[in-house]
């Protein structure tokens, strides 16, 4: 009798799998065992991943005179703790910087120092900014060099800066804000305990066990295609599968989510570029 | 020019465990683009890891390997301090050679 409960409840979850929607765990699936299982996978491909390759482009970039103004970043730009010091910059991200005036997340500080410092133009930049097939853009490959400098630490977004924390507020505005044709918020699928879309569980973000699996794995490396992605990509990307209009490159609304999301994640471990299915 | 590998050569024991990274599109030759024209095959077609000069793995690869493949090997008679290089040629003639120390 049992069993057959169990089966009719899976059989129901189909149905609404079927949907798209997504809905509550009541499927009768292991997904403890389902988690360890993936957590072992993601553990070996850890091991050796192409990521890497990145950070060694990233570190090349990062070092070398370059743009119209001929200089390094390695010379120019600050992270957050000064001129060319990069390890635990990426986890204390986003923060507020006074000389630009804004809350920046990484990318977008890199984005700024490759502007301001060096002289490149943000539209160039701004044109193709994501990976696709072969083509890596330069930003990418200096965002995960960065990144890898924060790898085993813990996130420490310094929540307590009256502009980080505006900036959360807005983040977690933006998040709750139902609107295009699905009348979908970044809320409908991760702001609640147990959803997921079909197979892929859905992290609850409003919680920090939930916003760590959203920011842990960024940049990443996704085995699907064998591009390298950052968590700009993710912002964009969640914005393109909510039917919204997506937001400008390394504009205040992505870099607020991600204030919420890493500033949610505050204290829990950051193991470095991820690598994705 | 290709982008440097990354090389790991570790000592487990007495085997010795090499991972290596490589950067390469790794084309098959069967994919079209977005204009529906055929994309170029382009693949690392031999493979050679030597340790101190000398060849212990000679192998030739194809299409079906994965875009920044990886690959791992175990060596047995190696010790900390030995070389190792890893060398590939692709089918366009471009090559590269990486080289690091046993740890």
């Amino acid at each position: 009798m049992r069993k057959l409960r169990i089966i009719g409840a899976a059989c129901t979850a189909a149905a609404l799998a079927a949907t798209g929607m997504a809905f509550a765990q009541s499927d009768g699936v292991d997904h403890a065992k389902a988690d360890a299982e993936f957590a072992k996978f993601r553990a070996e491909m850890e091991d050796s991943n192409p990521a890497e390759l990145f950070e060694m482009k990233g570190e090349e970039l990062w070092k070398a005179k370059r743009g119209p103004k001929n200089v390094s970043l390695a010379e120019s730009c600050d992270m957050g703790l000064g001129i060319g010091k990069l390890d635990g910059a990426y986890v204390k991200m986003p923060r507020y910087f006074a000389d630009a005036d804004k809350v920046m997340d990484a990318e977008r500080r890199i984005v700024w120092c490759m502007t301001e410092k060096q002289g490149f133009s943000f539209d160039e930049i701004a044109k193709r900014p994501f990976a696709s097939g072969n083509y890596t853009p330069d930003i990418t490959s200096l965002v995960t060099f960065v990144a890898g400098h924060s790898r085993n630490m813990k996130f420490a977004v310094p929540i307590k800066d009256p502009k980080v924390k505006e900036a959360w507020e807005i983040g977690k505005e933006i998040a709750a804000y139902r609107a295009g044709p699905y009348d979908f918020s970044c809320n409908t699928c991760h702001g609640s305990d147990g959803k997921r879309i079909r197979m892929q569980n859905l992290p609850n973000l409003a919680k920090p066990e939930g916003a760590i699996k959203g920011v842990f794995g960024w940049p990443g490396y996704r085995m699907t295609g064998g591009v390298m992605l950052t968590s700009q990509w993710r912002m964009n990307d969640c914005f393109r599968q909510q039917r919204f209009p997506e937001p400008k490159y390394a504009s205040d609304t992505v870099t607020y989510l991600l204030t919420y999301m890493t500033a949610t994640a505050n204290g829990q471990l950051y193991k470095g570029p991820g690598i994705k299915r | 020019m290709a982008d440097p590998m990354k090389i790991r050569a570790q000592m487990k024991g007495d085997v010795c465990e090499i991972r290596v990274l490589m950067s390469h599109p790794m084309e098959t030759g069967q994919r079209k683009d977005a204009d529906g024209k055929t994309v170029p095959a382009h693949f690392i077609q031999n493979l050679t890891v030597a340790l101190n000069g000398k060849t212990v793995v000679s192998g030739q690869t194809a299409g079906s390997v994965s875009r920044n493949p990886v690959f791992g090997f175990k060596v047995k008679g190696a010790k900390a301090g030995d070389k190792v290089a890893v060398s590939w040629v692709d089918n366009k003639g471009d090559k590269r050679t990486d080289e690091t120390t046993v740890a």
